[in-house]
């Protein structure tokens, strides 16, 4: 349907030629910004309906007073259902460590988090099919799991913030919700305007640049720097990744570009999630918590971990 | 007088929930006293995670999101 429209845009009505560099990047752009948008729209809508989205303090209340592993299970799984902004990661953080929630589940939530929600697992689906997806989520899920275990044997408390532990929380109000179908609808709407104002210039942002990489790069380059198969294409795209920031979402145009030129699973998964795990803006804002070597030790895990994934899926689906 | 808090560390939906407020109770006419709460600390203590948040009276009535005109006429009226 998307696709049946951008061309007759691109091709028919503009008259550009489906070979040539412009035509083939305002293709991809005009179908990536019509797919995802219309996707983006009516998922969040359908999940404000059905007031999908969980609020931090029911998260806490559900994960709070678990043993070890089942609230590790809680806060991967809660995490990855939860498109959190990163501006509630402190009060998140201050909350989960409150309730006496060890401090590497609350990281296993924290690295799950942004990597992987609901919204951008129907969009990862929409454009890059099931099999991708489930690879992606599954090993999301791995790495926030193995993450925040690895987090915990640094015995990170040390590097908490003096003030987080001092601070007490009221009790927790969990407000009532209009469950009228005017008041779910007046909240749907509101979650749509409120998420897609949040991250529509991530998006943006993400297609052209993978509309630029479809039409722009030449695959003769791509396959020889970037599918090559050599073990630092990996760690290459971790690194890449760590400074530049996108949402979930915005990073799924990007991935297609690469896999559409042939870039290898593994490589491109890896830079997803540096990209959506991974940023400055996020660091900044957990400095307020923790000091600078609990962000120090996170980003080298995590580093790692996507690392790992990248060679495992590359080792998997390119047998070198 | 009521006392209406919002509780945010300053961001964007914080600021719109308290001009929300402030300009509903000019319509209805009713004075009100608005504070705007930033400091992380003392939003926790009301137990609230997500905001903005809105007390009313030292009573948490809202949490995360903007809350709708229904919803804020309630808080400034009885």
């Amino acid at each position: 349907m998307f696709d049946v429209f951008a061309d007759a845009l691109v091709y028919r009505l503009l008259g550009l030629d489906p070979s040539s560099a412009a035509g083939a990047a305002l293709q991809f752009f005009v179908m990536d910004v019509t797919k995802i948008f219309a996707l983006l729209v009516a998922v969040i809508y359908i999940m404000g309906l059905l007031r999908a989205f969980l609020s931090p303090e029911r998260i806490r209340e559900f994960v709070r007073g678990r043993p070890d592993w089942q609230a590790r299970g809680m806060a991967v799984t809660l995490g990855a259902v939860t498109p959190f902004c990163s501006c509630s990661s402190v009060p998140l953080f201050i909350g989960f460590v409150e309730a006496g929630i060890p401090l590497g589940v609350t990281f296993s939530f924290l690295i799950a988090s942004p990597m992987i929600n609901e919204v951008a697992v129907v969009i990862l689906i929409g454009i890059l099919g099931l099999e991708m997806s489930l690879l992606y989520v599954a090993a999301g899920l791995l790495v926030a799991w193995f993450g925040g275990l690895a987090m915990q044997a640094f015995k990170p408390e040390k590097w908490v913030e003096e003030y987080v532990w001092k601070i007490q929380m009221g009790q927790v109000a969990l407000t009532r919700q209009d469950k009228t179908l005017k008041g779910r609808h007046r909240f749907a709407v509101a979650e749509v305007k409120e998420i897609v104002g949040r991250i529509w210039k991530w998006v943006l942002i993400g297609i052209g640049i993978g509309a630029l990489f479809h039409g722009y790069v030449p695959e003769a380059w791509v396959t020889e720097y970037l599918a090559s198969g050599n073990w630092y294409d990996v760690p290459a795209a971790v690194i890449l990744g760590i400074p530049l920031y996108s949402n979930a979402t915005g990073v799924i145009p990007v991935a297609e570009a690469m896999l559409l030129k042939g870039v290898a699973v593994g490589t491109t998964i890896a830079l997803m999630m540096s990209v959506a795990a991974l940023s400055l803006p996020e660091m900044l804002i957990l400095r307020k918590v923790v000091k600078w070597q609990a962000l120090a030790m996170f980003v080298t895990i995590l580093a790692i971990a996507f690392t790992l994934v990248g060679w495992i899926f590359n080792l998997i689906t390119l047998g070198v | 007088m009521k006392n209406i808090k919002v509780l945010g560390s300053g961001c964007k939906n914080c600021e719109t929930t308290a001009n929300l407020i402030r300009i509903a109770a000019e319509q209805a006419n009713v004075e009100i006293e608005l504070e705007k709460v930033t400091d992380m600390a003392e939003i926790m203590r009301y137990g609230v995670m997500s905001t903005p948040g809105v007390v009313v009276d030292g009573q948490v009535v809202h949490a995360g999101g903007l809350p709708g005109p229904d919803a804020i006429r309630e808080w400034i009226s009885n």
